[in-house]
């Protein structure tokens, strides 16, 4: 699943615009990931600063 | 609070800020929403714009206004540089400006013509009745409302949510969202009339490290890099640390901000029933420099011109908001998008030692006319190695 590192996230919306499922939102300051997520991974390879990880389910 | 309004603008940038400028001129009633608890902040631009164009929609004014522009200097993979002096890059060179102050100015406008503000006011949902977009379901404070309008305009930014939920792919290829990253520093040499803009597969792939001045000791420092090549240990922060270390070792840095910029083709289709889509979320950024600050309020004004028409007229579905569609297309901005796209397909694919190549003989080039087309002309007459390549660029921005 998708882990998001709030005290490294710059909440810049970069991930949000490529993630193909629709399932990150900006709300204000923080980053916010739905039940669509299918930990892809690409909003983890384009975040400017290494803000998102995929972590195992386990 | 009043729930009904001819526009609801989604966003405070500025696509959505002279949109609502030019509705509230107009006559029409309209609320803007920021879901940010202030404008214009944080930052998340390099904050250049032309002089001209500019102009077009705002006094300059020097309470904004951090830097005035002479000249440009690109430097190659190499360090070979050349430098283009405002003569002749005519309406290139302009200002960088201080976007808390001028996102807030430009909102403010709105304001003063008629429209009402919200902020940190966010649109959760869109309203949907029989497939046409009728405004949205804002959320403030813990409140929530539903607000209804004739015509909703999504000037939500790179991040644009509003569009996809109204069924709009506005998805990013990987490959084309430049990450960012960018220090404001201070205590660092350099010339505050220039912006530099470093090109180079070590320094940043598939994009342009800059620096641009906002003062005589001061600079946006920043960087882009093609998602594709953006991983763990080489983000746009990596490289970005990497130049300022071996350049700006005494620099400092009061600001750092990050970001996303879409350098892809603009969305398919930037309206739908009752809705219209502007600015970044429309992906109206220039794909080869990645400015964006003009083509959002270039559109902003114009969806909104196309919506009080509509408005007018009665009829808000799709049909009657395409002429906003139509027209950014064939507009001189959105012909520079469709050429600027091709331009900058061909130099991503350019190996560093072509580009060092390039660079070298503009050097020599006495660019009276700094039209894109005699550049490359010239550049041909200068590299015969690269005349095929040239060829196809210069036919595809024919």
């Amino acid at each position: 699943m998708l882990q998001i590192h709030r005290d490294v996230c710059g909440y810049c919306g970069c991930c949000v615009s490529v993630c193909p499922e629709g399932a990150l939102e900006l709300i204000d300051a923080y980053l916010e990931v739905d039940d669509h997520c299918t930990s892809c991974g690409i909003c983890a390879k384009v975040c400017p600063v290494g803000a998102l990880e995929v972590k195992d389910e386990d | 609070m009043r729930t009904d309004y001819d526009l609801l603008v989604i966003g405070g940038g500025p696509a959505g800020a002279i949109a609502a400028r030019t509705a509230a001129r107009a006559g029409h009633s309209v609320l803007l929403v920021e879901k940010r608890p202030a404008i214009g902040a944080p930052v998340r631009c390099a904050e250049g714009i032309g002089k001209e164009a500019l102009a077009e929609f705002v006094n300059p004014d020097e309470r904004w206004i951090a830097a005035e522009l002479k000249r440009a200097e690109i430097v190659a993979p190499d360090g070979a540089s050349m430098m283009l002096e405002a003569e002749l890059a005519g309406s290139k060179i302009g200002y960088i400006l201080d976007r808390k102050v001028f996102d807030r100015e430009l909102v403010w406008q709105a304001a003063e013509a008629g429209a009402d503000v919200m902020v940190k006011t966010r649109a959760s949902a869109p309203l949907i009745d029989q497939g046409m977009v009728k405004g949205a379901v804002l959320e403030s404070c813990g409140d929530q409302k539903k607000v209804h309008a004739a015509v909703t305009i999504a000037a939500d930014g790179v991040e644009s949510k509003f569009s996809r939920w109204c069924g709009v792919d506005t998805a990013v290829p990987v490959r084309e969202i430049m990450s960012s990253c960018q220090y404001l520093m201070t205590s660092i040499e350099i010339d505050h009339e220039c912006t530099t803009f470093f090109l180079g597969n070590e320094v940043a792939p598939e994009g342009y490290l800059w620096i641009f001045p906002k003062g005589k000791r001061t600079a946006n420092v920043g960087i882009g890099i093609s998602g594709k090549k953006s991983g763990a240990g080489h983000r746009a922060k990596d490289y970005l640390d990497r130049f300022v270390r071996a350049r700006f070792p005494d620099g400092k840095t009061i600001e750092c901000i990050v970001g996303g910029v879409s350098v892809c083709r603009p969305l398919g289709r930037t309206v739908a029933d009752g809705l219209i889509i502007a600015g970044d979320a429309a992906r109206v950024v220039d794909p080869l420099t990645g400015g964006g600050i003009y083509n959002a309020m270039y559109t902003g004004d114009l969806a909104a011109k196309v919506a009080a028409h509509a408005i007018g007229d009665g009829k808000t579905d799709a049909a009657a908001l395409m002429p906003y569609d139509r027209e950014w297309r064939s507009s001189p901005m959105g012909k520079a998008i469709e050429r600027n796209y091709h331009i900058k397909e061909y130099l991503i694919n350019l190996p560093d030692e072509k580009l060092n190549a390039i660079i070298h003989s503009a050097q020599s080039l006495d660019l009276k006319d700094f039209s894109t087309f005699t550049l490359i002309k010239e550049l041909m007459k200068r590299n015969p190695k690269l005349v095929a390549e040239l060829a196809i660029l210069k036919a595809s921005i024919g």
